[in-house]
């Protein structure tokens, strides 16, 4: 790398890049089920947030207390403010995917300031993407359930109250918003957010790293300042966090609703 | 839609180039589904409905407590409603019992002052009667002595035992003339 040719002595300045986001298999190398770190920060997340809930709710008591309160709180909150606000009682069928969905989410996206792992498990694009096709898939098979599937596309794409030959030019944009960007615009907005992140973070920290241990005395109190950079940077990865796994939930949320209401 | 296990489009450094970065490799897709569908299962089938399950408890739990609470605020009621009339009925048995009470002593103080004064009276009648029996005693008594003392003494100066029949006849009339005598000095006085 250019930079470490700069540096003469120590391990020089890690930039972050990324390569981050493509490390070595771990397991399985050569095989389809290539086993990598990233993989590994996925299967622990999901194994503490599966923990920490099936805790909460293994002996469930009527008056709740410790971890039960912090498991309701939570579902509670996906409940009130992503289905309830959005698509009213009915849809509290979509709960089991909502919540899932938003603590999937939230949980992978966490483990980018958790330490040791310093990744987010969404910042590849698998994540983002196959969480977005199954929300594509959960929307469009709502709506067409819903109205069958003549009457869903021409609700979509054929938006009422429009002269016909408005349609010429309506029509390919509506499928376009509807069916294409959709997904992709999801998958974009979790995956870019969280490796921006991490970069962020990665900057910030081996910035600090290398001015308070390895640059000249002069440059070392700038590396408090890094330092306190990438604590700042880490409340706000929190943030980012708790919001990109609203954000998708809530969209998903959206989309249902839309899809399964008699008028776009 | 998969990249390659290594892909062929990937420089030395491992990173996927152009378009490749959006296309996910399969494993990686297969890993995050494996997790996916692991959380979604705990939360369909465990998380959620023993949740439910405890909700909904706690929602009975509160509708019975309600409802109890009502029962036994009306119960309350009722109760309270029956003490207040025990009150009243007692309070009411009272003040009769009292002014009862109250007549019954005004009876017997009345009862008990006529006997007493009957039995006053009757003392004194008594008395009365005895009084005036003795006083009818002495007079007799006295009147035989004066009798028998006049003869004794009308002896002496006669001098002679007089026929027996006749001193007593005398000494009658005399009595009888003395007694007449006292009741008009009593008469005048």
């Amino acid at each position: 790398m250019p930079t470490t040719d700069l540096i003469a002595e120590g391990e020089g300045f890690h930039t972050p890049s990324l390569v981050d986001f493509f490390p070595p298999a771990i397991l399985f190398e050569g095989t389809p089920f290539e086993f990598t770190r990233v993989n590994m920060i996925q299967v622990l997340m999901t194994v503490a947030i599966a923990t920490l809930f099936i805790l909460a709710f293994r002996r469930p008591q009527v008056v709740p207390r410790g971890l039960q309160n912090i498991g309701e709180l939570a579902v509670n909150f996906v409940q009130t403010y992503v289905i309830d606000s959005i698509m009213g009682e009915k849809g509290r069928r979509y709960l089991p995917y909502l919540v899932t969905l938003f603590f999937f989410i939230l949980a992978l996206n966490l483990a980018g300031i958790v330490p040791g792992l310093n990744l987010a498990g969404t910042s590849v694009v698998a994540v983002p993407a196959m969480l977005a096709v199954i929300s594509w898939l959960v929307f469009n098979i709502a709506g067409i359930r819903k109205h069958g599937f003549g009457q869903y596309m021409k609700v979509n794409l054929f938006p009422p109250g429009v002269p016909i030959p408005v349609y010429i030019l309506l029509t390919p944009i509506e499928f376009l918003s509807t069916f294409i960007l959709r997904p992709i615009t999801l998958t974009i907005r979790l995956l870019a957010n969280m490796m921006a992140g991490h970069l962020m973070l990665v900057l910030f920290f081996a910035g600090a790293h290398y001015l308070l241990l390895e640059a000249d005395w002069i440059l070392r109190p700038l590396g408090l300042g890094a330092a306190a950079m990438g604590l700042g940077v880490t409340a706000f990865e929190i943030l980012i966090s708790v919001l990109q796994a609203y954000i998708f939930t809530l969209l998903t949320a959206l989309y249902i609703a839309g899809a399964e209401s008699e008028s776009h | 839609m998969t990249r390659e296990t290594n892909p062929q489009a990937a420089e030395d450094d491992g990173v996927p180039e152009g378009i490749d970065l959006f296309l996910p490799p399969f494993y990686d897709i297969f890993w995050s589904a494996v997790c996916f569908a692991v959380l979604f299962w705990i939360f369909w089938k465990y998380v959620l409905p023993k949740m439910k399950t405890a909700l909904d408890a706690r929602s009975e739990g509160i509708e019975q407590k309600l409802e109890q609470a009502e029962r036994e605020r009306n119960e309350a009621h009722v109760l309270l409603e029956q003490y207040r009339e025990q009150l009243a009925e007692a309070r009411s048995d009272a003040a009769q019992i009292r002014a009862e009470a109250q007549a019954e002593r005004q009876s017997i103080v009345t009862e008990a002052r006529t006997e007493a004064q009957e039995a006053a009276s009757a003392v004194a009648e008594r008395a009365e009667v005895q009084l005036s029996a003795e006083a009818d005693r002495v007079r007799n008594v006295l009147a035989r002595d004066v009798g028998r003392l006049a003869t004794d003494l009308a002896e002496k100066i006669v001098g002679e035992t007089l026929d027996e029949q006749k001193v007593s006849a005398t000494v009658d009339r005399f009595i009888a003339d003395l007694e007449s005598v006292a009741a008009e000095e009593q008469e005048t006085r």
